[in-house]
């Protein structure tokens, strides 16, 4: 579990987060929603670290991760894998190497076993084969699919995705949202995803978190955030008359 | 101002962090290899055409200059090895690799920046300072004394066969002046200053790349930056080291 307590963020004193406080539970996947600019990858910067807070605290599982010195944080982060938004893989490694090198770098495994996991995590993701092809020679789903390899190699508790979807035809979102469910409720992780895609909210949100304006403005379940009243949840979610139109439906089914 | 002293201060924070524990000795020893082949080995062809052609201009140019029979022939091969020697092959040579060796790191590890690389490293636990620029710091101390001396090499062996060839001046000559009064110490203030040289081109192309932003515009920046401040520092390192060791 994470707790976000009190945090605070400013940028040459322009305020971009404001007093937000969220629990991300585990086994679960937590969304966290909201308009460009709203602060949510600011947020999620702040809970892994890429960023310093200037006020409050992020603690994963009890340990105060932004009470501990660069040293002492290195553990905890061996505990997280993140898939970003252009995934991130290192040009110059191979798919295989990749997701290898949290293991080169941290594991104590033998090459074998380090291979045996290697392999394990590409078929998890549905990448057997493409071990020796390099990050410019495989499609954008693959990427993201190597991405998510590479996160859950070193078989993290806390796993972060930054806009998972991005740049993916509809079917290769489905197949990314699958598979960050099945992992999560496989191994039990905390997962934070950070989205603009209420395909994605509505498919696998188990709690949502809506940011608004720099500060935590409404949290939910995926069922609630449908019916909610709130105006500018109403405003980002229902943006479209087609969404609109939907939302009406699911109201008049309700209330039949 | 401001900016100059933040900079500054940002630069022997990065320092801190690079010279800070590696996580595998391993992984570091093998990038290291790979950059000296990157940034050394495949630097040779520019560095050996560079002092072949500057060797043999020294000599002719050397030649043209000297009209009073009272100088010796023999001055001109003890001229192209003091320049040679004490500043084409540590200073020019190492000014043209802050262009292509510093423009290099800076945009490699720019776009690695501005494509979120580094943060991966980050959050894996990996100190990227070190796991980038450590080994490029590495590799261009030890890579960057061959270099130099290969250029001394091959600019007064061009020398004395162009000197040669164009009957400026006879072998034997140029071989006086080569070996009069020489002191061996001129070889080793060359390359002290190489290594300081060395260490200004891939910390500061290593820091510019670092702290980049703003896409591939910030990395085009990050790029030239680098290059500009090396050579000033170079510059600048080279007077002071020259005052410090030579006089």
């Amino acid at each position: 579990m994470i707790e976000v307590k009190n945090i605070s963020k400013r940028f040459d004193g322009n305020q971009v987060l404001s007093n937000i406080s969220a629990t991300f539970e585990r086994g679960k996947i937590n969304f966290i929603i909201g308009r460009s600019g709203s602060g949510k990858s600011v947020l999620t910067k702040c809970v892994v670290g890429l960023m310093e807070v200037n006020e409050g605290s992020v603690i994963f599982d009890g340990r105060d991760f932004t009470a501990m010195n660069r040293n002492q944080r290195k553990t905890v982060r061996q505990d997280m894998g993140m898939l970003f938004q252009g995934g991130a893989l290192f040009d110059y490694l191979t798919v295989e190497e990749n997701v290898m090198f949290p293991l080169r770098m941290f594991s104590k495994m033998s090459k074998p076993e380090m291979n045996d996991r290697v392999e394990w995590c590409l078929k998890r993701v549905d990448l057997e084969g493409k071990n020796h092809l390099y990050p410019s020679e495989i499609s954008g789903g693959m990427q993201k699919r190597t991405g998510i390899a590479r996160a859950i190699a070193m078989n993290p508790k806390y796993l972060f995705c930054d806009e998972p979807n991005s740049g993916l035809d509809p079917q290769t979102a489905i197949m990314i949202d699958n598979l960050i469910r099945e992992i999560t409720y496989e191994s039990e992780m905390t997962t934070v995803v950070v989205s603009h895609d209420m395909n994605s909210v509505i498919e696998i949100g188990d709690h949502i978190n809506f940011i608004f304006e720099g500060k935590l403005w409404w949290q939910g379940s995926r069922r609630e955030i449908l019916f909610s009243d709130n105006k500018e949840i109403g405003e980002f979610v229902f943006a479209s008359e087609f969404m609109k139109e939907i939302r009406e439906n699911l109201r008049r089914e309700g209330a039949n | 101002m401001v900016t100059l002293f933040r900079s500054a201060g940002r630069y022997v924070l990065l320092l801190a962090d690079v010279f800070g524990k590696p996580e595998r000795f391993a992984v570091y020893r093998r990038l290291t290899v790979a950059e000296v082949d990157k940034i050394g080995l495949q630097s040779l062809g520019i560095v050996a055409l560079l002092s072949l052609f500057m060797g043999a201009v020294v000599t002719l140019q050397t030649a043209a200059q000297i009209e009073s029979g009272w100088i010796p022939k023999w001055t001109i091969g003890f001229t192209t090895r003091q320049t040679m020697i004490l500043e084409f092959s540590p200073t020019i040579i190492s000014l043209i690799l802050a262009g292509k060796v510093g423009g290099n790191i800076a945009s490699e590890i720019g776009t690695m920046r501005v494509q979120e690389q580094i943060d991966a490293l980050e959050i894996m636990g990996v100190n990227s300072a070190g796991y980038l620029i450590l080994p490029k710091i590495v590799a261009a101390l030890f890579i960057f004394p061959f270099l130099v001396v290969i250029s001394m090499f091959l600019g007064i062996a061009a020398g004395a066969f162009v000197g040669e060839a164009s009957g400026v001046i006879s072998f034997a000559d140029f071989q006086y002046g080569l070996q009069y009064y020489f002191d061996s110490y001129q070889i080793t203030y060359a390359l002290e200053k190489t290594c300081a040289f060395a260490f200004i081109i891939t910390t500061i192309s290593g820091y510019n790349g670092y702290f980049a932003r703003g896409g591939a515009l910030g990395v085009g920046r990050a790029s030239t930056q680098s290059v500009v401040y090396s050579i000033i520092l170079i510059m600048i390192t080279n007077y002071v080291l020259t005052q410090l060791l030579l006089l």
